[in-house]
């Protein structure tokens, strides 16, 4: 899960990063009022969980709470790459003297973590590494040593960190490995990290991850959750537990495991380009369990979609029983009634295929029709969805 | 031959008496794996019946290994207790850990990955995984066994029922193994580790390669075929349709940015000189193209 840049800030300061004062708002009253509260000038920033917010105009320099209700009120409501912006951060201005960047992260390739460190900070540091990689230190971290104040010294020094910030810059380091740690987080990147006028280093901007397997021990974490920017058929499958990402497509997908799922969208969209180019309405893994009621909550998700079509139902029963899957069906349809009217496709392999195929076949569901492989399934939904 | 496991190998279950290790060590004993006891914590000194064997359960997977000789474990513990488990794996010197659990957090993973590196005795396989399974010989996890028997193909995959379909879809020639190396950011053996275990399985005539999106593991094992396989490979990349930035699934199975998407990886394996299937059933017909069967 990515934060806001408020939430990344909040936990910031809660594990002693040094940030800004700053408070949210989600009205041009509030931005005023907390513009007033903070003093002085202040950014008005959109919280959109997307980067180049800066370029799209979404982040001011407000001279007053006068102005920055005017900013926040510009701001608010503003689409940024498809982001609707419903949330501005208000936060005191500082006089910058340098920007660097410093993030701690996840490394898969090398399954560790990595510390990216450098001193030319606040422009996007996918650039830097491509352009100047040599302005880019990476350092391993062991996952079972982390990083101590003398590895926090290390890599400062080599990221060729000036002295005079040297120690701060460690110091930072040392906390947000804090933040990384006890948050369960992947990602905790501050770009840029800044020197005020005054000497002092602090986090200006930050962008975290949190891992969702952690949840489980990270109570705080769901009131993290960004509810209203929830896809709301996204937010009602979380609620049933599955796992649902919604698409721009017009055939419902249904299968068990993620990888059978991902390639049974693309073999859709393949499909699709013979008919009229329809595509994928969603990705839905039931996993394992195929009962009817889980059928059911997956079933009335997608055809609570307005945008689907026709339905696919794509099961390779391993542990799972293709005849349970059937049932699950059968129950499921009976269970929606009048609240089904979508063709549905359904292609059953594996574990008790024959049984499975035979209880559909005897149900005869107007609604429902079989097809032997993936590939025929997929072209058989898509031409559905293309009528 | 087979790579991993074999018809000697003798495996505890971690978690055996959970109800997802029992259901599975039941399937497990059923496709004639020879599982030799079970570990729970607190449990020790109990024996169950699963199947007509009386299996033993022991405290620590160290006394486990003791007493039955046991050089595989497979771990069904949740994710709450999985790192403990796998760490009890790893300082008993267990030669080959299979983590089934989905879930875990992903410091736990990346940090039982690392212990087992600096002691260097025990290869994990997973997590998040469906384990592996050499028919007719040792099934470790929970791959169906009677989708096909053995046979001249090896398959590694990061899918669960990818893997399945792929076993299915090529069922009349047969698996020498086939090993799901899970579906997480981080898993401790890779598509190159069961790469090189195939290229060197004098039984293995081919290999199938099932990847996704997320990370760069296809890219690189992309570069070790061109270096070190001589063998035929075909290969099969899930989630050309998956949208940047969303998790499909599988903790691993995210495009970030531009880097991770099924394109950027089957232009990597083709430069190789892998074919690639667009969907699994063209992938098994390339395989059987290159195998003349």
């Amino acid at each position: 899960m990515d934060l806001f840049e408020y939430q990344a800030r909040d936990i910031f300061e809660k594990h002693g990063v040094p940030v800004l004062a700053a408070a949210i708002a989600t009205t041009a009253d509030e931005a005023e009022k907390a513009a007033e509260t903070i003093g002085g000038k202040v950014v008005v920033k959109a919280q959109v969980k997307v980067g180049g917010r800066g370029k799209a105009g979404g982040v001011k320099l407000a001279e007053n709470p006068k102005d920055a209700r005017e900013k926040a009120s510009a701001i608010l409501g503003m689409d940024i790459k498809g982001h609707t912006v419903r949330t501005v951060m208000i936060a005191a201005a500082a006089p910058i003297e340098a920007e660097y960047y410093l993030a701690i992260l996840l490394d898969r390739s090398n399954r560790t973590f990595l510390v990216m460190a450098s001193v030319s900070g606040g422009m996007d540091i996918e650039e830097v590494a491509h352009t100047a990689p040599e302005k880019l230190a990476k350092i391993p971290v062991s996952a079972v040593d982390g990083i101590s104040s003398a590895k926090a010294k290390e890599i400062v020094a080599a990221a060729q960190f000036p002295a005079e910030v040297a120690d701060q810059v460690a110091d930072v380091l040392l906390k947000l490995w804090e933040v990384f740690q006890s948050e369960d987080a992947t990602l905790v990147e501050v770009n840029p990290l800044v020197k005020t006028s005054d000497g002092k280093i602090i986090a200006l901007d930050g962008k975290v991850t949190l891992d969702e397997n952690a949840d489980f021990r990270q109570p705080d974490h769901q009131g993290l959750v960004d509810e209203a920017g929830e896809n709301p058929l996204e937010a009602a499958a979380k609620e049933k537990g599955l796992n649902y990402v919604k698409l721009d497509g017009e055939v419902g997908i249904i299968g068990n495991g993620a990888g059978l799922v991902m390639s049974t969208l693309d073999v859709v969209a393949y499909a699709g380009e013979k008919h009229g180019g329809v595509r994928p309405a969603n990705f839905l893994d039931i996993g394992g369990g195929a009962s009817a009621q889980i059928m059911a909550d997956g079933l009335s998700i997608i055809l609570g979609d307005k945008d689907v079509k026709s339905v696919f139902v794509n099961v390779f029963g391993g542990i799972t029983a293709c005849d349970s899957v059937a049932n699950g069906i059968v129950q499921a349809l009976e269970l929606l009634g009048p609240k089904a009217t979508k063709p549905i496709v359904v292609r059953l392999d594996g574990n008790n295929v024959i049984e499975g195929r035979a209880i559909l076949k005897a149900a005869a569901h107007p609604l429902v029709e079989q097809a032997d492989t993936m590939d025929g399934a997929a072209n058989r939904a898509a031409e559905l969805a293309a009528k | 031959m087979t790579i991993f496991i074999n018809e000697s190998s003798k495996v505890i279950v971690q978690g055996m008496t959970g109800s997802e290790g029992t259901k599975h060590t039941r399937r497990m004993l059923v496709s004639g794996t020879n599982i030799v006891g079970g570990v729970t914590p607190g449990k020790g000194g109990q024996v169950v019946e699963i199947e007509g064997h009386n299996l033993p359960v022991f405290n620590t997977v160290a006394e486990a290994m003791a007493a039955t000789g046991a050089n595989v474990s497979v771990i069904f513990v949740p994710p709450k207790f999985a790192k403990a488990a796998v760490i009890d794996a790893i300082n008993a010197k267990m030669p080959l850990a299979v983590v089934i659990t989905e879930g875990i957090p992903v410091h736990d993973s990346a940090s039982f990955y690392t212990y087992a590196q600096s002691v260097g005795t025990t290869q994990i396989i997973g997590p998040n995984c469906p384990g592996l399974i050499s028919p007719g010989k040792s099934n470790v996890g929970i791959i169906p066994a009677d989708i096909t028997g053995a046979g001249p193909i090896g398959l590694v995959s990061k899918s669960g029922t990818l893997t399945y379909q792929m076993m299915y879809e090529l069922r009349d020639i047969g698996f020498s193994t086939a090993v799901g190396i899970g579906g997480d950011p981080v898993i401790g053996t890779t598509h190159i580790d069961c790469l090189r275990a195939f290229q060197d399985d004098p039984n293995t005539e081919a290999i199938v390669m099932i990847g996704e999106i997320g990370g760069d593991a296809e890219e690189r094992a992309a570069a070790f075929i061109s270096e070190y396989v001589t063998k035929p490979v075909v290969g099969y990349i899930a989630g050309f349709t998956a949208p940047e930035g969303k998790t499909m699934g599988h903790a691993g199975a995210i495009v970030s940015g531009s880097s991770g998407t099924a394109q950027g990886k089957k232009d990597a394996l083709e430069a190789a000189g892998v074919k690639v299937g667009q969907t699994p059933s063209e992938t098994a017909r390339l395989l059987r193209a290159i195998m003349g069967r």
